[in-house]
């Protein structure tokens, strides 16, 4: 440990938040990464954001325990219910027994109310998370691995190969992108159904259905996210291609794929990693779009932007059942947002002193 | 000057020709047909029918037709006749001879609505979406950028704080969120405006503001961060120098370099209007052509599909276009490298 004396406060202080923070600076080197992490850590709106992440990410993975009903249960006798509390604060909503013009079906036993089907809004929302973080995740994954590896191969080789490859993603670019994913998702969702034993449709349809139809919603999402993340990196590859460690990495005789990915790749993520984390509220809003126009998951897997779309169709009668699940996916992207910034400011200190 | 823009113009229509493409090959692809309803159709009637709209031909055949029908414009001395087959959206008449014509863009008839052309829906919706995304155009920019120089003017004070704080909060509301709250506290609660329509001023707000929202605050974060990254130049400090005041060096000197990246979004934030319109004109009831393009997927109604995308992608597309032309006038350096 360090040379310097530490007071059995400060000991327990910096055991206690699991940070290797030493007396004696001087001696200890932190790594880039340790560093971001301590500026993280100073970003109170970034904590916040992390800490309902990591809430929404236990609900998603313990859903079936902390939920309290399934999403499929139905209760007949309590259709487009409402509990007390909030038809005291939406005044618009009577209650049943108030006439005239009463015609909420109060049940307190469901906390947010039930929807048309009779299915408790509050679990629908609890299992919805599953939809919305995965795509959280998944978005990033395809954007890094794609674009990451094409801008890479795209910066390093060069000439002409990288003249045709930025022209291809160019071409993405100008397309309008989101019109094409959706009727992909048309195609995808309407040919892999029928597919026959064997053939490839049929095992892509199976993949889509082990993963409740978010399989196509990945792939949209993989096609129209990568090319920001080459650009990116591309433009990374070239800024340091030409410092001295490359160079004595090739004089030593390294091989390509060892400079790309043993020296080039820990140096350019820094950037990425901060680009893809301000685009996960752009991957999940994405998400929550297709499922409100009708083409994201199948039903009756529960997502926000499904479960707002249906709730929006009674948003006079019963406002419950749009605005819970909107405020869910607001608090979700707020949440990434403010994770996003805080991410910017620890990983590239220098993006905030520039402006 | 003149060869940049000839060059974004023809990758302008490479691209629209790709788009086309892809539509009408992935379109084909889907698995069954305009006619393919709940209630199987007589086989020889449904051979009719496909022969009818030429759903028989090879699909190269019908795509070149199509394009023909779409881009080149002709000219004929008939007398225009009503006809869904034979509705163009262009109609010049020439001068020098009686009737003739010059006619321009036939997206063909709607097979599912067979007495309506494409040309019906385009003219009787296009104008509601267009509408709507040039007031939401208006409000992002109206809200965003006074917002972002008050930022940059004020940074770091709690004025900033709050700008920014109100710009992630922006970026954090999509659509789908802010369309129903928006919808459901000023129509269905406060009752000061209606609910859904369009045409009154009273209907267009909240729409426009539920779309325009999102992207003011795009604009606002762009903006502070441009406009502060002038304000360090020198040539803002020897405007100071000259002893000009604050308002003419920032409206005069500043802006005019700080609106540069400003103006790159605006082609991406307009494609992002677009696709926001789908959900805005379901959440208000307004009658666009968004609802269009989603239900004529599920339907199948190939004609519909291609008109609608085109459409959709022709102004994004030119948009991207206008704003790289802006860009290059703006600044020499990207025209001439």
């Amino acid at each position: 440990m360090s040379a310097v004396d530490v007071t059995p406060q400060e000991q327990t202080a910096s055991s206690a938040s699991g940070v290797m923070q030493l007396g004696g600076r001087a001696q200890q080197s932190h790594s880039p990464w340790m560093d971001a992490w301590r500026r993280l850590r100073r970003n109170r709106a970034a904590l916040v954001g992390f800490v309902i992440i990591i809430l929404n990410i236990l609900a998603a993975i313990f859903a079936p325990q902390v939920a309290p009903h399934n999403y499929t249960d139905q209760n007949y006798l309590a259709l487009n219910s409402a509990p007390s509390w909030i038809v005291d604060i939406f005044p618009k909503m009577k209650p049943l027994e108030e006439q005239p013009g009463g015609y909420v079906n109060v049940n307190d036993d469901y906390i947010l109310g039930t929807d048309n089907l009779g299915r408790d809004l509050l679990s629908r929302i609890i299992y919805g998370a599953r939809i919305s973080l995965s795509v959280a995740f998944i978005g990033p994954f395809f954007s890094l691995l794609v674009g990451t590896i094409f801008g890479m191969v795209s910066g390093y080789v060069g000439g002409q190969v990288d003249n045709l490859m930025m022209r291809i993603v160019d071409i993405m670019y100008a397309f309008p992108t989101l019109l094409l994913v959706i009727l992909l998702m048309a195609f995808f969702r309407a040919s892999f159904n029928e597919g026959d034993q064997g053939t490839l449709a049929y095992k892509m349809n199976q993949l889509d259905a082990a993963f409740g139809g978010m399989f196509f919603i990945f792939i949209g999402i993989g096609l129209t996210s990568w090319m920001d993340t080459a650009r990116l990196a591309r433009a990374q590859v070239l800024s340091i291609r030409e410092k001295e460690y490359i160079e004595a990495a090739v004089s030593i005789g390294s091989r390509n794929s060892t400079i790309i990915f043993r020296h080039i790749l820990p140096n350019i993520l820094g950037p990425i990693v901060v680009a893809e984390s301000l685009a996960i509220p752009r991957y999940i809003s994405f998400e929550a779009f297709l499922s409100f126009i009708g083409l994201g998951v199948n039903p009756p897997r529960p997502s926000w932007g499904a479960m707002i779309s249906d709730g929006s169709n009674a948003l006079i009668s019963y406002p419950n059942q749009a605005i819970f699940p909107a405020l869910a996916l607001f608090f979700i992207m707020f949440a990434f947002n403010f994770m996003g910034d805080g991410l910017r400011d620890a990983l590239d200190p220098h993006a905030n002193k520039r402006v | 000057m003149g060869q940049y823009a000839v060059r974004r113009f023809l990758y302008l229509l490479m691209v629209l020709l790709v788009v086309s493409a892809i539509t009408f090959f992935i379109m084909h692809q889907i698995p069954g047909g305009p006619f393919s309803t709940e209630k199987k159709l007589n086989p020889t009637v449904l051979q009719n029918l496909n022969q009818k709209y030429h759903l028989d031909d090879p699909l190269p055949t019908q795509y070149a037709d199509y394009m023909v029908d779409i881009f080149i414009p002709r000219v004929t001395s008939q007398e225009k006749v009503f006809s869904v087959t034979d509705d163009y959206l262009v109609n010049i008449n020439l001068p020098l001879v009686d009737d003739a014509a010059l006619r321009w863009i036939n997206f063909g008839p709607s097979y599912k609505s067979p007495t309506l052309s494409v040309n019906d829906i385009v003219r009787d919706h296009l104008p509601v979406s267009a509408q709507l995304g040039v007031l939401a155009l208006l409000v992002a920019m109206i809200i965003g950028i006074p917002l972002g120089i008050l930022a940059a003017l004020r940074k770091n004070t709690t004025v900033d704080y709050i700008s920014m704080g109100t710009a992630i909060l922006g970026v954090s509301v999509p659509v789908i969120v802010l369309g129903p709250t928006l919808k459901y506290i000023f129509a269905v609660e406060l009752g000061w405006v209606p609910t859904s329509g369009w045409g009154d001023f009273d209907q267009m707000i909240l729409p426009a503001f539920a779309l325009g929202f999102a992207q003011s605050a795009l604009l606002a974060r762009l903006t502070r961060a441009s406009l502060l990254q002038v304000l360090n130049e020198d040539y803002i400090r020897t405007a100071y120098a000259k002893g000009l005041r604050q308002r003419r060096v920032v409206i005069v000197h500043a802006m005019k370099n700080a609106m540069i990246p400003v103006m790159t979004i605006i082609g991406p934030l307009f494609a992002a209007l677009i696709t926001g319109t789908f959900v805005t004109e379901r959440v208000f009831g307004i009658p666009g052509l968004g609802s269009y393009f989603v239900t004529s997927i599920t339907n199948r109604d190939y004609s519909v599909i291609m008109g609608t995308t085109l459409i959709f992608a022709f102004f994004i597309v030119v948009a991207n276009f206008l704003v790289d032309l802006t860009y290059a006038w703006l600044d020499p350096r990207i025209r001439l490298s």
